[in-house]
């Protein structure tokens, strides 16, 4: 028998994900909209809440849980803001291969200040020239008296202002085909957060570009093998960076549905409530579908990852499904609100410019079915 | 070291209010149909003890009657600091009013070791009769006081507590131990956190029933129950809009009229 239900424990776990993400979380969602760089105080209330100790062991200070509720903390975070649920999912993801790599030095060394708080973490693989291939990097690195030399530039690069622990990818200057992971400090010299991005949603949610020029990289700062940098970075976004996506993705939907029944219930059109209308019934209809859908690929997902197994192919499905259904959802909620739906203060729009970053975000819809097709071809 | 006991009722989520159904033979509220959660006032009270126990040493023990269920209410609250839950769960406890309620709760407390003071929440959120809290006091043959928005005065055997009136409040000073009812103005609850919910893997809630409290069934649950209920409905909220037509003067009489109707005039 094949158990769907979640643990006593796991719904007390999305209980305070939720009570935190409606009473510390929410009062700052205006003022995100408002300043699209008001994202230091969502941070604090992230890390105060222990959302970033999720996936991190006890022994290192964290809360040695699985992906299972770090996905349950997302979904419920991204009903609210899934501009912060993004900055939370990137920030997870530049602690994983800390975890699945990192050396006992580097764990002891970074983990207890990202459990608590005290340091903030991303990863930095897109470069201008895109970030779906990344052996096209052009950023190098060079051996010099046991020190790795950085040069290059990061763009897309969700918490690159405010994270100070940074797991860099870069190709080998003298062979570009070998590529390597860092973790590079932003306080060391030669490291520059320097473009920020505006982007047409998850405003408040910091993306801006990075620059290395001859940063120096001390030698116990390599992540993972030398020339191995391929697979510590595809290991983490094929898995964590995805089922982020996925966690932001359903919070989208969940908010999206939300939203159009308690509008429906409420508006009245010839003489009866919307909800009445069959018209609206099936958006409605089609939007749980799709969340039921989502959620039943994203946990399952999950699940094979905290059991220890590969899912980055069915993370790749999730991460496809839920993505699409999001826009899908903010685009009927839209409708089924009218006019109302094309107002600024109404959540709706918010969530509709939301749903369309999803999609770049760790991969497009299109590499996630290059990814899925190269799964069933194989 | 101070034994606080906060009395704790599991109740349908007030936020799904509306999906609850009356059952219409029994007239009884269907627990199962709405997902349960800790009565907000109640939530008052554990965070009340809270705060005494960051203020010093104390072990604060929950005590709930309901059935199974309610238990992951009690698990709830070990997750939000509560020390050890007690969960009062019989089928002979089922269909208690307050009377019997109090009389079951006061049973289980006497059965601690050392109590110094009972917090409730002033009223459920479903019955809110707001009996339970004096009667439990009565039962235990101990003072209460009611309405509880401030703890002016604590650690000595005597506590100065602010409680509030329709028109303003009572300063009392009331001989320890008491049971106190409180009102939402008191705090505001803290949330659940995940390492909360982690530590109370390691914290137990030990079941009790008719046999462990060595009651007998007729002074408990239904049985032991004076009330009888005697009809529960539903309450319709229906607002309609009426647009006033005329002149100025006309729509400022029409207006003057009405609200003589209704009496605010």
């Amino acid at each position: 028998m094949i158990d769907f239900t979640f643990t006593e424990e796991q719904e007390l776990f999305q209980k305070a994900a939720r009570e935190f993400a409606e009473t510390e979380l929410a009062p700052h969602v205006p003022a995100m909209e408002e300043n699209d760089e008001y994202w230091e105080p969502v941070i604090d209330a992230l890390c105060e809440a222990e959302m970033m100790a999720i996936t991190i062991p006890e022994e290192y200070g964290g809360l040695g849980l699985g992906y299972v509720e770090r996905l349950i903390a997302l979904e419920e975070i991204a009903r609210i803001s899934s501009a912060t649920a993004m900055m939370m999912q990137v920030g997870g993801l530049g602690i994983a291969p800390i975890l699945v790599f990192g050396n006992e030095e580097q764990k002891q060394k970074y983990l207890p200040g990202l459990a608590s708080g005290e340091h903030f973490a991303t990863v930095a693989v897109t470069e201008p020239s895109g970030g779906s291939n990344p052996k096209d990097c052009s950023t190098t690195y060079v051996k010099e008296d046991g020190k790795y030399i950085l040069n290059g530039r990061k763009c897309f690069i969700t918490n690159a202002h405010i994270a100070d622990v940074q797991v860099v990818f870069a190709a080998d200057a003298d062979d570009p085909s070998t590529h390597s992971t860092f973790i590079v400090e932003s306080g060391w010299e030669g490291f520059k957060a320097t473009h920020i991005e505006h982007k047409v949603g998850w405003r408040g949610c910091n993306t801006g570009e990075i620059e290395l020029k001859d940063c120096e990289v001390p030698a116990e700062n390599l992540l993972g093998p030398e020339g191995k940098g391929m697979r510590v970075a595809m290991t983490v976004i094929s898995d964590v960076g995805r089922g982020g996506m996925v966690g932001c993705a359903l919070g989208i939907q969940q908010a999206c549905l939300d939203a159009s029944i308690e509008f429906a219930k409420e508006r009245e059109l010839y003489g009866k409530p919307i909800s009445y209308l069959q018209a609206i019934q099936f958006k409605l209809a089609e939007m749980k579908i799709d969340l039921e859908a989502g959620r039943l690929l994203g946990y399952r997902a999950a699940s094979i990852q905290d059991a220890g197994g590969n899912a980055g192919n069915e993370f790749a499905v999730a991460k496809y499904y839920t993505t699409e259904a999001a826009q899908k959802a903010a685009k009927m909620a839209v409708d089924i609100h009218g006019g109302y739906g094309v107002m600024q203060e109404v959540d709706i729009t918010r969530h509709l410019r939301d749903s369309f970053v999803l999609g770049p975000s760790a991969g497009t819809s299109d590499i996630m079915k290059v990814i899925i097709a190269r799964w069933v071809l194989s | 070291m101070v034994s606080i006991v906060v009395c704790v009722k599991a109740v349908p989520d007030p936020e799904k209010a509306d999906e609850i159904r009356i059952d219409p033979v029994t007239k009884a509220l269907p627990r199962q149909d709405v997902p349960l959660v800790i009565n907000p006032l109640d939530r008052n009270a554990l965070e009340a003890a809270l705060q005494f126990k960051e203020g010093g040493k104390v072990h604060i023990t929950v005590v709930s009657m309901g059935p199974p269920p309610a238990g992951k209410v009690v698990k709830e609250c070990l997750a939000l600091g509560a020390d050890e839950g007690i969960l009062l769960s019989d089928p002979a406890f089922a269909g208690a009013d307050a009377y019997a309620t109090a009389f079951t709760l006061a049973k289980a407390i006497q059965k601690l070791d050392k109590t110094d003071c009972i917090l409730c929440g002033r009223a459920s959120s479903d019955g809110a009769t707001e009996w339970v809290g004096p009667e439990l006091a009565t039962f235990l043959g101990i003072p209460v006081v009611t309405m509880v928005r401030e703890f002016v005065a604590t650690g000595d055997e005597r506590w100065k507590v602010k409680a509030d009136l329709a028109d303003g409040y009572r300063l009392v000073e009331v001989e320890m131990p008491a049971v106190f009812t409180v009102t939402k103005d008191l705090n505001t609850p803290r949330t659940l956190r995940y390492s909360g919910i982690i530590k109370a893997r390691k914290k137990g809630i030990t079941t009790w029933g008719l046999d462990e409290l060595d009651v007998s069934e007729s002074s408990v649950g239904l049985k032991g129950s004076p009330t009888v209920m005697s009809d529960l409905t539903y309450v319709e909220r229906k607002s309609t809009c009426q647009f006033i037509e005329g002149t100025l003067e006309e729509k400022a009489d029409f207006l003057i009229q009405k609200m003589m109707e209704v009496g605010v005039l």
